[in-house]
């Protein structure tokens, strides 16, 4: 699904207006926790959060998340927006809360890019 | 970004933020590129007192729609295709290009960005505006054509300076030759300083890719080294240091500092241990993830710590023949022989 069109479902605000977004993204990851988001996210993800220091756009990056959505119209931090233009992340603002927006993208046909816990011992993915 | 409301805005229509989340690359070079840098010099200009006659043949042989008209190094006018086909029509080939000419001719100066010329031909319709020097004289022309050339050969530009970067790197361990080449990268990490934390990860995965690593070893790379820094930020008293050494076989990734040092490492290596202060936890960190995480991420992991002296955490990335950041993975020396 491309980034403009979870734009759309998501009422967003995207806050990064000199980069495009016209990007793939393969599908969603919601957390607050960012060990959540290093521990589990598969490359390519949007992530939506209710975080918005810098360190969710460093998260990101590491992870390899293209677009970040704030959920709750939360705003990003002056700081975030300046690391995410410089790191090519995208930011969205969305009225929607965490479980609507999750439900609103899934419903949409993105798929959850989260790997799931394995029961017994760590899961190794390597 | 108001600046570009001229733009989107310019046929009356209120600027939205919608609008302002398309602002793309290319908009942003539309500012940078000045009319100069993509204006055609290469002028077929015409006299006011020229016949239409000779217009006709000389649109007609250059293969183009329109010419400035100067008089004395100023221009005066503009003639185009209607103009010589009104001119036809009245049967009036025999007159002069200054009774047909347009004499309130729009222009662009050559030191204005991009976006001015822009701005005028959605404003106008007109296809081709003349350009003037801050002296008032004619020096260039520019068309939409010109633009979008010029657009397009600064995004190459962009795109050719991250290539050369990579391509520079990616050859380092095959240009220098020594038995056993290495960098060492190291990174001073202040503790609480939350706003700069990641950006010595962001550097190292950066370097990582410039160097030729692949997608997953960057991110695994990436992912460790920022679980460490993080730990620096949050736990250490006079924060630490991060050294890393990148070989064509081998990363290995050190994070040392000198206190308070980790009571008991069983304990911390526990999923979910975290002895990290609620305003960290409110950043999103300290659920207790980062070491399992970094296990998780690299090949091979020791972590000694005393208390009262400090903590270093040293991990291991192995790259297979085929991740390599040479090609040719020629390794006869051991690691322990140098």
């Amino acid at each position: 699904m491309k980034l403009s069109q979870i734009i759309q479902i998501a009422n967003g605000v995207c806050h990064t207006g000199p980069l495009t977004q016209d990007i793939e993204i393969k599908g969603g990851f919601g957390a607050d926790l960012m060990s959540d988001v290093l521990a589990a996210v598969i490359p390519d993800a949007v992530l939506l959060t209710g975080l918005c220091n810098p360190q969710v756009v460093r998260t990101a990056q590491m992870a390899d998340v293209r677009a970040i959505v704030f959920v709750r119209g939360k705003q990003p931090h002056p700081e975030t927006v300046e690391i995410a233009l410089q790191e090519n992340i995208p930011l969205i603002s969305s009225p929607f809360g965490m479980f609507e927006l999750c439900g609103r993208l899934f419903q949409a046909g993105l798929p959850s890019l989260e790997q799931t816990v394995q029961q017994e011992g760590h899961g190794q993915d390597k | 970004m108001a600046r570009t409301s001229e733009v989107i805005g310019g046929k009356g229509r209120v600027f939205t933020d919608e609008d302002a989340s398309h602002i793309s690359r290319i908009e942003e070079l539309s500012y940078d590129l000045k009319i100069r840098e993509v204006m055609t010099t290469d002028l077929i200009v015409v006299s006011p007192k020229m016949k239409m006659q000779d217009v006709l043949e000389l649109l007609r042989q250059g293969r183009i729609s329109g010419a400035p008209v100067v008089w004395q190094g100023k221009l005066v006018g503009l003639i185009s295709l209607e103009d010589l086909i009104r001119s036809m029509v009245n049967h009036e080939l025999h007159k002069n290009v200054e009774d047909y000419m347009t004499r309130d001719v729009i222009t662009v100066k050559s030191t204005d960005p991009v976006v001015k010329a822009l701005e005028k031909f959605a404003r106008t319709r007109v296809g081709r505006l003349p350009v003037l020097d801050p002296d008032g004289y004619l020096i260039g022309i520019i068309t939409k054509g010109d633009i979008t050339r010029g657009i397009l050969f600064a995004l190459h530009k962009d795109f050719q300076a991250e290539e050369i970067r990579v391509y520079r790197a990616s050859h380092l361990f095959e240009d220098i030759v020594s038995d056993r080449t290495s960098l060492i990268m190291r990174y001073r990490i202040k503790a609480g300083d939350f706003t700069h934390g990641g950006a010595a990860s962001a550097n190292i995965k950066r370097a990582l890719l410039r160097l030729g690593a692949n997608t997953q070893i960057a991110r695994r790379c990436g992912i460790a080294i920022y679980e460490a820094e993080m730990n620096q930020i949050i736990h250490t008293d006079q924060g630490g240091l991060i050294r890393v050494e990148i070989e064509p076989h081998r990363i290995l990734m050190q994070a040392i500092d000198d206190g308070p040092g980790i009571p008991d490492i069983d304990q911390a290596m526990q999923p979910g241990f975290s002895t990290a202060p609620e305003f960290v936890r409110e950043l999103g960190f300290g659920a207790g993830m980062g070491l399992v995480n970094i296990r998780r991420c690299v090949d091979k992991m020791s972590l000694t710590s005393i208390k009262g002296k400090g903590t270093r955490l040293i991990m291991k990335i192995y790259l297979q023949p085929e991740d390599s950041l040479k090609e040719n993975n020629d390794r006869s020396l051991q690691e322990e022989d140098l």
